[in-house]
């Protein structure tokens, strides 16, 4: 039921971007992009990553939110990243500056694995 | 007898390694452990007893009896338990109920949840009504969060080696407790390490083969199910250590479900959690917590009971459900 109410807003707040995208002129549009930072999202559910594999631009700010009833962490093979331990609902965000394959895993549960390309 | 419809309820049997036991055979006289179930070693043959609600009368006192209880996962509040100090509670009273008063009380670790210190106060201050005041622990990944165990050993290791690691005698009994939650790899399972396995070699080596072996840890000390991370990978190492002994027997927690194995002169028994129950392995999309019909609960968690009989080689291993 929980997870059922944050989808929900997650698809309300898609909506409501959506509407400004519509309602917005070309030039504000690029203007907009130009000022927000690149994000993106890997989400932690049934004990994996989605997506396992995700590719960025350089720059991209990536945010993993875990979505399980037990705690995880996301942490680079190499240690360049490592988040604390998250908890249900808390999140862990890192910027990937340089291009490169960034493979990393849960530290708790390490036969969950993922990687980030970034280029 | 198992019902295959009753899937929760089943004792599930890994036969994927030839170890010359009959599955069909074995499942047969296996009992739910709800009504409990006795398991008695004998020179290597498990032989086992369905047991009725009258208890185990007719098993014969040994001079040893010991408890392990594990995963009490204290601070876990999802809907799965949301009362995981009442099932601790229960587990206690369990526990006191015992026809034999158990010695001492093994815990496989997962005492907390989140590693956070009133988590672990709680759970001290329930089990201080437990009969038995010898407590020993071995950490499972949640006692370990964030500061590689620090915390934990300051708690329970002070006597222990390496990253919590020991061995102590009772009663003609050698105990040892492993640790193989710490520095775990991308993509692979538990681990113990060179440091644990040189240790361990050492720690057994000049021990008569006629002395019974108990060995704890957390994870699974044989290959459960790698897919969901259930199995250690240097285990086979330290339990070539452990071959000249005529009985060993191997407790784990962490996958919060009973099951059990034999091999040749090792039996492998894995606890029910005091907190919540996981899926068998496969089962489901992950070995998350797993929600059960309000009333169902507390069939699925539970104690494990060890008597021992000296001269006997027989160790017999009884499962309580806290229901």
């Amino acid at each position: 039921m929980r997870k059922g109410i944050q989808r929900a807003g997650r698809i309300a707040a898609i909506a409501l971007a959506s509407t400004l995208v519509i309602g917005g002129s070309a030039n504000l549009l690029v203007q907009a992009d130009a000022a927000t930072p690149v994000t993106a999202e890997v989400k932690i559910d049934n004990f994996s990553f989605g997506p396992v594999s995700l590719t960025v631009a350089p720059g991209t700010k990536v945010t993993w939110t875990n979505r399980d009833d037990i705690p995880h962490t996301v942490v680079a093979d190499d240690k360049t990243f490592k988040s604390k331990v998250l908890d249900t609902d808390e999140t862990f965000s890192y910027t990937f500056d340089k291009p490169g394959t960034y493979p990393y895993f849960c530290s708790i549960h390490p036969h969950m694995t993922g990687q980030i390309v970034v280029k | 007898m198992i019902d295959d419809k009753d899937s929760t309820n089943d004792l599930i049997v890994d036969d994927h390694h030839d170890d010359g036991v009959d599955r069909r055979g074995f499942l047969k006289c296996m009992a739910w452990a709800g009504a409990g179930a006795l398991y008695v070693m004998q020179g290597g043959v498990l032989k086992s007893y369905a047991m009725g609600a009258s208890g185990r009368s007719d098993i014969p006192a040994g001079e040893l009896s010991f408890v392990q209880i594990s995963d009490s996962h204290m601070g876990f509040n999802k809907a799965a338990n949301t009362d995981v100090v009442g099932t601790l509670k229960t587990a206690v009273d369990k526990i006191n109920a015992l026809s034999i008063a158990p010695e001492l009380i093994l815990h496989t670790g997962d005492i907390s949840h989140l590693s956070k210190p009133e988590e672990f106060d709680t759970v001290d201050q329930v089990l201080k009504g437990a009969v038995a005041k010898d407590v020993f622990y071995v950490p499972g990944e949640h006692d370990v969060l964030n500061d590689d165990g620090k915390q934990y050993l300051e708690r329970y290791g002070k006597v222990a080696n390496g990253s919590g690691w020991y061995s102590f005698d009772k009663k003609g009994v050698h105990f040892i407790g492993l640790v193989n939650v710490m520095n775990l790899k991308p993509g692979g399972l538990g681990s113990l390490g060179p440091d644990q396995l040189e240790w361990l070699e050492h720690d057994v080596k000049h021990r008569k083969a006629s002395t019974p072996i108990v060995v704890f840890a957390h994870m699974p000390l044989w290959s459960v199910y790698p897919e969901w991370g259930w199995g250690t990978e240097d285990s086979a190492q330290a339990l070539s250590y452990l071959k000249k002994f005529g009985s060993v027997t191997v407790l784990n927690g962490h996958i919060h479900q009973l099951m059990q194995k034999v091999e040749g002169n090792v039996t492998f028994h894995t606890a029910a959690s005091t907190a919540f129950p996981q899926p068998q392995p496969g089962k489901a999309d992950s070995p998350g917590p797993m929600v059960v019909p309000a009333g169902e609960l507390r069939g699925l968690l539970g104690i494990t009971d060890v008597n021992f009989v000296q001269g006997r080689h027989a160790l017999a291993i009884v499962d309580s459900s806290l229901k």
